[in-house]
């Protein structure tokens, strides 16, 4: 009896340290990257801490509280009165207000008691800690809103994302389509040039483009950053395709049979198995629309009422810059759906980020 | 069904003369169709790329502008001429340059090393990491760029307040310090490193694993293992986020333009070339310099990309399926 204890005890031992310094690894490694993301997110920490001040809570707080605090006061005899932390003669704290303020001593009055009268304190109030409430402004919200016309900012930009997204995938798909299952002369030539416009630096057709826009009257719309998205983008050109090669070509060649044309095969064969890549392209055009500075900055600039939400925030900001509370709400405002569509979205999305950076 | 598919796959291995021209009519309309779905890509390709880097080109032999109602007159190479002379451009190169110098290592170190923490085997809800790590890519440039003005402020930015509490007594002013601001700079680009970090995670996800068992038998420790097997194998990816990398630095315009409100001070130390293109061409309606200064950069960034392709050679292992 003995012995077969003995020799379990021998068995399980290693097997048991084993799983244990497994265990203090992972939990050591995991908290490990938990810090690191806390330094890499620590700047969603300020903007939001921010955007819930008053003006009061973030003036001059150079050291001053994170959270959006504000000094707690007592009303005596009709007049407001800050809170201060006050000890007894034993040290026991009491949270008094501060009616007199004294350089010897001072007079105060203990809010839960007042009828009890003046408290006299011997010593300096300005050693004294104040004692501070939680007190957030969620009406910073409503104000941005209001200063920057969010429901019309917000139409403009979906209206430039979504119009332009559908412009990119029916254009991207033909091109993709063509690209996998056409025997095009030269397209492998033609996929390398598509490939090459992805390293092209953009200033380069950038003076021509703007140009162009201006003879034929299209600066100061939101023409210039809708109608090229009708032309295919290398990038889901590049991930359509990858996918479509993926497909059987049997079942193509089965409707092909049945008498359906390119187009019938593309609409009812392909897109239907397609769904994962065409909706990656869609999401990654949406954010990027929505998300876009610098094509707005050039083609809607004088024209406040056509502006998207970036060239919004900014210009508002750039007028609104001492009222930090404000610029900390619309930048979030602004990060709320594409960040949100992310979070739902994120293993499509992912995936394609995947498809276009891995398979080059 | 079987002699359908066969007739199908192989039309041209079928000598038979009756159904040659039949053949032939099937695969020129196929031809037909495929330029029909190319057409939007081929059309896109010249209105948009092709057509304007050659007229691009053109304009730099040119006083063209916008504004003025004048001919626009052929100057030769006066705008070229200026370009070297221009103490300015000069001095946005420079910063350009100093700042790819010092963003491009760290722009494949970072997302290298969350890479190999998000790949380790020791991390508990690999699945929760990795979109953590990812989101700041999709939040707005421009809502990034506020947050971190915010964050980088020297009196009540958080990073200063952190680094005054572990005993820095004074910490830099960074982007109103005309030497911290491009480190500044490169703090907000860290919050640009999702999709590198994706791809080469996932390409290091798909390392055979008989490669480290094999170094597991020779007694390889992890750091060998990671040096020796990771990252040759990851190095095609590491190259493709090199190159990408260095182009999006020539074009390098939004995050110093706002955040220096379109001056690039304090000193010109954060006048991007970009910036002093988007001057050039669009503020002061000058195209045929601004077109210059794009060519310029357009061959700085190309000579630089194919630097990296050459040196690619020596450190890029391409495994031979491939």
């Amino acid at each position: 009896m003995a012995a077969i204890t003995q020799s379990k005890a021998v068995n399980t031992s290693p097997w048991y340290s084993y799983q244990l310094r497994k265990l203090a690894i992972g939990g050591l490694f995991t908290m490990f990257a938990f810090a690191i993301s806390l330094v890499y997110l620590m700047p969603f920490g300020q903007m939001l801490t921010t955007a819930f001040k008053n003006a009061g809570q973030i003036v001059g707080n150079t050291d001053g509280l994170i959270l959006p605090m504000s000094p707690r006061t007592f009303t005596y005899e009709g007049e407001a009165y800050d809170i201060f932390n006050v000890p007894d003669e034993n040290g026991v704290m009491r949270e008094l207000a501060l009616i007199n303020k004294g350089r010897q001593s001072s007079e105060f009055v203990d809010p839960a008691n007042p009828d009890a009268g003046l408290i006299t304190w011997e010593g300096s109030w300005r050693t004294l800690d104040t004692a501070y409430e939680f007190e957030a402004h969620p009406e910073n919200f409503p104000e941005a809103w209001r200063l920057i016309d969010f429901p019309r900012v917000f139409f403009n930009t979906a209206f430039i994302a979504i119009v332009g997204m559908v412009g990119t995938l029916l254009s991207s798909i033909c091109v993709a389509y063509a690209f996998a299952r056409f025997p095009i002369p030269g397209k492998n030539i033609f996929f390398i040039i598509l490939i090459g416009t992805i390293i092209l630096p953009g200033q380069v057709t950038l003076i021509p483009t703007y140009a162009f826009f201006a003879s034929i009257g299209w600066t100061g719309s939101w023409l210039p950053l809708i109608v090229p998205h009708f032309f295919s983008n290398a990038y889901n050109v590049f991930l359509l395709r990858q996918f479509f090669m993926t497909l059987p070509r049997e079942l193509d060649e089965a409707a092909m049979i049945d008498g359906a044309g390119p187009f019938r095969v593309l609409r009812s064969v392909i897109i239907p198995q397609a769904w994962p890549a065409i909706l990656s392209v869609g999401l990654f055009h949406f954010i990027f629309a929505w998300n876009d500075y610098f094509g707005p900055l050039l083609y809607t600039l004088g024209r406040s009422d056509l502006w998207p939400i970036s060239i919004a925030v900014q210009q508002f900001n750039f007028q609104y810059g001492p009222r930090p509370e404000l610029i900390q709400a619309t930048s979030l405002m602004a990060m709320l759906l594409p960040l949100g569509i992310f979070i739902f979205a994120q293993k499509v999305f992912m995936r394609g980020v995947v498809v276009t950076g891995v398979e080059k | 069904m079987a002699t359908t598919d066969q007739s199908l796959n192989a039309p041209s291995v079928s000598v038979g003369m009756s159904r040659k021209p039949k053949d032939q009519g099937l695969a020129r309309q196929q031809r037909i169709w495929g330029w029909i779905f190319l057409s939007p890509w081929i059309i896109g390709f010249i209105l948009f790329t092709a057509l304007p880097i050659l007229v691009s080109l053109a304009f730099t032999f040119t006083d063209f502008t916008l504004t003025s109602t004048q001919e626009m007159r052929f100057v030769g190479l006066d705008n070229w001429v200026r370009l070297f002379t221009d103490p300015i451009a000069m001095t946005a190169l420079g910063v350009t340059l100093r700042f790819a110098l010092i963003a491009v290592p760290f722009g494949i170190l970072i997302p290298l090393g969350m890479a190999a923490m998000l790949n380790s085997k020791n991390l508990w809800g690999k699945v929760l990491w990795r979109p953590l790590f990812y989101m700041p890519y999709v939040v707005p440039a421009i809502s990034s760029i506020f947050v971190w003005q915010s964050f980088l402020n020297g009196d009540t930015g958080w990073l200063n307040r952190i680094l005054r509490g572990v005993g820095i007594a004074e910490p830099p002013n960074w982007i109103q310090d005309a030497n911290w601001i491009l480190p500044a700079f490169m703090l907000v680009g860290v919050w640009g490193v999702g999709n590198a970090m994706l791809t080469m995670l996932a390409t290091m996800q798909g390392v055979p694993t008989e490669l480290y068992e094999a170094a597991d038998v020779d007694g390889a420790n992890p750091l060998v293992k990671f040096l020796r097997i990771t990252l040759p194998m990851i190095s095609p990816v590491i190259l493709y986020n090199l190159v990408l990398s260095v182009i999006g630095l020539m074009q390098y315009f939004t995050v110093p333009y706002v955040m220096t409100r379109g001056t690039g001070n304090p000193g010109n130390s954060a006048l991007f070339f970009n910036m002093y293109l988007y001057k050039t061409a669009f503020q002061n309606a000058n195209m045929g310099y601004g077109a210059t200064q794009a060519w310029f950069i357009f061959i700085i960034a190309l000579v630089l990309t194919v630097a990296l392709f050459g040196t690619s050679r020596r450190w890029v292992y391409y495994s031979s399926g491939d």
